[in-house]
């Protein structure tokens, strides 16, 4: 090897590196933007009370020793009925309770307000002025979102497990199929659920990025993403639409309740996923199309 | 490698160039989008062509072939569409046609049903899509799990025990089956019938026991043939197509795929005569011939799930509820009229015709028919219902309303006689007249 391809190489590396400290510096700096504001703390405060509501309501309910609704139809969001018999299960109910509506609202909210809010604030010159680039800064601002999507998801996860295990007896786990595993698995489920949920909101990010390189005000681009988020949900209510239900985000959302059962239940699982996925390469690379060609007048 | 990104030098340039350079950026979704719809459009349509390539083989050869088809352990997904072509009031109308079975699930408060009764569950699979599973490992233990959303319904039987669990409501219900039921039952006067029909097979509902349903059909009024083959779940299968021969029944075609390898039943689908989709359709999308775990099984009703034990449940009830309708559905339309003993719950049954076209002919209890337009006896608002559900026919026999369904058309004459039976309405009318004349 000649002494010219070695500083070949070490030219080329060079800049890559810094590269990749900016790209790195940017989403760190981004992240510390997103979660120390007051709004995004109290989007979370939000969705970490909901389980202590449901553990609470449930514990009233309950504490003559009835069983939940007299035991009839088992009305109320999904595994409502195992609370008492197991702390665990408050994780699968808030979860089923947050996830249509709580949890990507404040998805919308973050996502919605990732360009769109830079660039009514008047900072979104600044940062292209830096030399970070337009894709790598939507990249930085998808990853942000998403990171959100997983620090929301868990927030609900564990603060509906802190409130399982102070307020109903945990062990022992039987799933939907009537089995039995083990504690120890039952949380491995619970952290495999909670991930599913978090990369459900995959597709809700991506649209909300690309309603938010749309326009200029960050209170359009989420009112936007939040009404389009309620749309779809009543659209896929309606039964005379069936035909295109499975296209819609939300369709299989309630499929992570398939990995309670025994053995796993895989085909809704994987359609979610492959349409979270579909929606992130549609919608993200729309929003590249459009934030790439965009005029920056703020 | 430049070491910026060249779009933010270049994008606000102006000029054509840029503006085609825009316009060249929005090729990016769109691609996307068309690879997307391409592939959900093409890979069904690859995945099932080619139908496999089998020797051939007979009718009659084939129906042996299931007969002597010893299939003891098996696992896999089945999908089960039913589409009766009932009035959907919620949905619930099948319940409406099983009293005791639809109403023991709402009245689970009482004490008397159980939310997870086998035989009002099972109901439910008479309308809508439903996944289920099932595994079996000989004949001492299967289990059959309904897959709701968030929710599951399993029936398990492993050796004396029958359990089923409604995951939903967390309610479990328990029953011994024939041999200690017996036992147990001695001293009761009701011990005649309560093992054998806590046995899960009151609703069939793999393809397997549909197609044995359909084969008992099968007499010199009926056509059977091979007709080419079939993949179904990844595997070979022969399509073997059961007939009516006779003009008047609903029953168009019964299509039947069979393992190549095992002659296990893959695929059971019922068209009706009148076109349109398939009246049952059920079948494999997953199967696996492999002995399936142990675990699978056990059942345990977990902590605190309200547990109801068959014998505290109301025999009487379920006796009408389950034996009137789980005959309708499961039966009566496949058998053909062979066997009735479940109707015992009304009088005067009387079985007019045969094979496919028998119609059975039966009194209501109280003689009491359905009253009919100007009798007066109902209020013209639960008249209108009545009439709006069905369809006004006179002849010889007096009048009546007929009842249609897809499948099952049932008349009801003001006399309070009903002649039921998977034919067409001109064929009930007529059964009606020359049972009338025959007088």
């Amino acid at each position: 090897m000649s002494r010219a391809e070695v500083d070949d190489v070490r030219v080329a590396s060079g800049p890559r590196e810094v590269r990749r400290i900016w790209t790195f510096g940017l989403f760190r700096s981004e992240l510390g933007i997103t979660f120390r504001r007051w709004r995004t703390l109290a989007l979370l405060g939000v969705l970490a009370a909901v389980p202590i509501l449901v553990g609470v309501a449930v514990k009233i309910e309950t504490s003559d020793g009835s069983t939940l609704g007299g035991g009839g139809e088992g009305g109320g969001p999904a595994f409502i009925a195992q609370i008492t018999n197991n702390g665990l299960f408050l994780v699968f109910t808030a979860l089923a309770a947050t996830l249509p509506f709580f949890l990507p609202m404040a998805v919308g909210v973050v996502a919605g307000d990732s360009i769109a809010g830079e660039s009514s604030a008047g900072t979104l010159r600044y940062l292209l002025v830096a030399p970070a680039g337009r894709t790598r800064l939507l990249l930085v601002k998808y990853a942000t979102t998403m990171t959100f999507c997983l620090v929301a998801t868990l927030v609900v996860a564990l603060s509906a497990l802190t409130v399982g295990a102070l307020l109903f007896p945990l062990g022992e786990v039987t799933t939907i199929s009537g089995t039995r595993i083990g504690f120890g698995e039952g949380l491995l489920r619970a952290l495999l659920i909670a991930l599913v949920v978090a990369a459900s909101l995959i597709g809700v990010a991506a649209l909300g990025l690309f309603v938010s390189t749309l326009t200029s005000s960050g209170i359009a681009a989420m009112a936007t993403t939040v009404g389009l988020l309620i749309t779809i949900q009543i659209l896929d209510q309606i039964p005379q639409l069936h035909a295109i239900h499975p296209y819609f985000f939300s369709h299989y959302w309630l499929s992570f309740a398939d990995l309670m059962r025994e053995p796993v239940y895989w085909d809704e699982l994987l359609k979610n996923l492959g349409l979270q996925g579909l929606y992130a390469a549609l919608f993200g690379s729309a929003a590249w199309a459009r934030f790439g060609a965009k005029d920056i007048t703020a | 490698m430049a070491p910026y990104e060249p779009e933010q030098n270049t994008s606000e340039s102006g000029g054509p160039r840029a503006g085609r350079r825009k316009a060249a950026r929005y090729v990016v979704p769109v691609a996307v989008a068309g690879v997307a719809a391409a592939t959900i459009g093409l890979v069904p349509a690859l995945a099932t062509s080619g139908d496999p390539d089998l020797p051939d083989v007979t009718a009659q050869e084939l129906i042996e072939k299931i007969a002597a088809s010893d299939t003891q352990q098996l696992s896999g997904n089945v999908k089960i569409s039913t589409d009766l072509g009932l009035p959907s009031f919620g949905g619930d109308l099948a319940g409406g046609f099983a009293p005791g079975g639809g109403g023991g699930s709402d009245e689970g408060g009482d004490g008397e049903g159980s939310a997870a009764d086998p035989q009002a569950k099972l109901m439910e699979l008479a309308s809508g899509t439903h996944t289920l599973r099932v595994a079996a490992d000989g004949p001492d233990k299967q289990k059959l799990s309904v897959l709701d959303d968030a929710a599951e319904y399993s029936l398990i039987h492993n050796g004396d025990d029958v359990w089923a669990y409604d995951s939903k409501s967390n309610e479990a219900y328990h029953s011994k089956t024939e041999g200690k039921a017996r036992e147990k039952a001695q001293g009761k006067d009701s011990g005649d019938n309560s093992g054998k029909e806590n046995l899960p097979e009151g609703v069939p509902a793999t393809p397997k026991e549909l197609a044995e349903e359909a084969l008992k059909a099968v007499d010199d009024t009926t056509s059977v043939k091979v007709d080419g083959t079939a993949q179904v779940a990844g595997r070979d299968a022969y399509r073997l197509v059961i007939k009516p021969k006779q003009a008047g029944s609903t029953v168009g075609q019964i299509t039947v795929a069979v393992d190549a390898k095992t002659g296990t039943p893959l695929k059971f689908t019922l068209s009706p005569a009148g076109g349109g989709s398939a009246v049952v359709d059920a079948g494999f999308t997953k199967v696996d011939f492999g002995k399936p775990a142990a675990s699978t099984f056990d059942f345990t009703p977990p902590k605190g799930a309200k547990v109801t034990e068959a014998d505290d449940a109301k025999s009487g009830e379920r006796e009408h509820g389950f034996k009137d309708g789980g005959k309708d559905f499961g039966g009566k339309e496949f058998k053909g009229g062979q066997d009735r003993d479940g109707l015992d719950g009304l009088n005067g049954l009387n079985v007019m015709g045969k094979g496919w076209n028998s119609i059975a002919e039966l009194e209501l209890p109280g003689g009491q028919g359905i009253p009919t337009a100007g009798s007066g006896d109902v209020p013209p608002d639960a008249q209108r219902l009545l009439d709006s559900l069905g369809d006004q026919v006179s002849g010889e026999f007096g009048s009546g309303t007929v009842f249609k369904t897809r499948l099952v058309n049932a008349l009801i004459t003001e006399d309070g006689k009903v002649y039921a039976g998977a034919v067409t309405k001109d064929a009930l009318v007529k059964a009606a007249n020359s049972a009338t004349a025959a007088k």
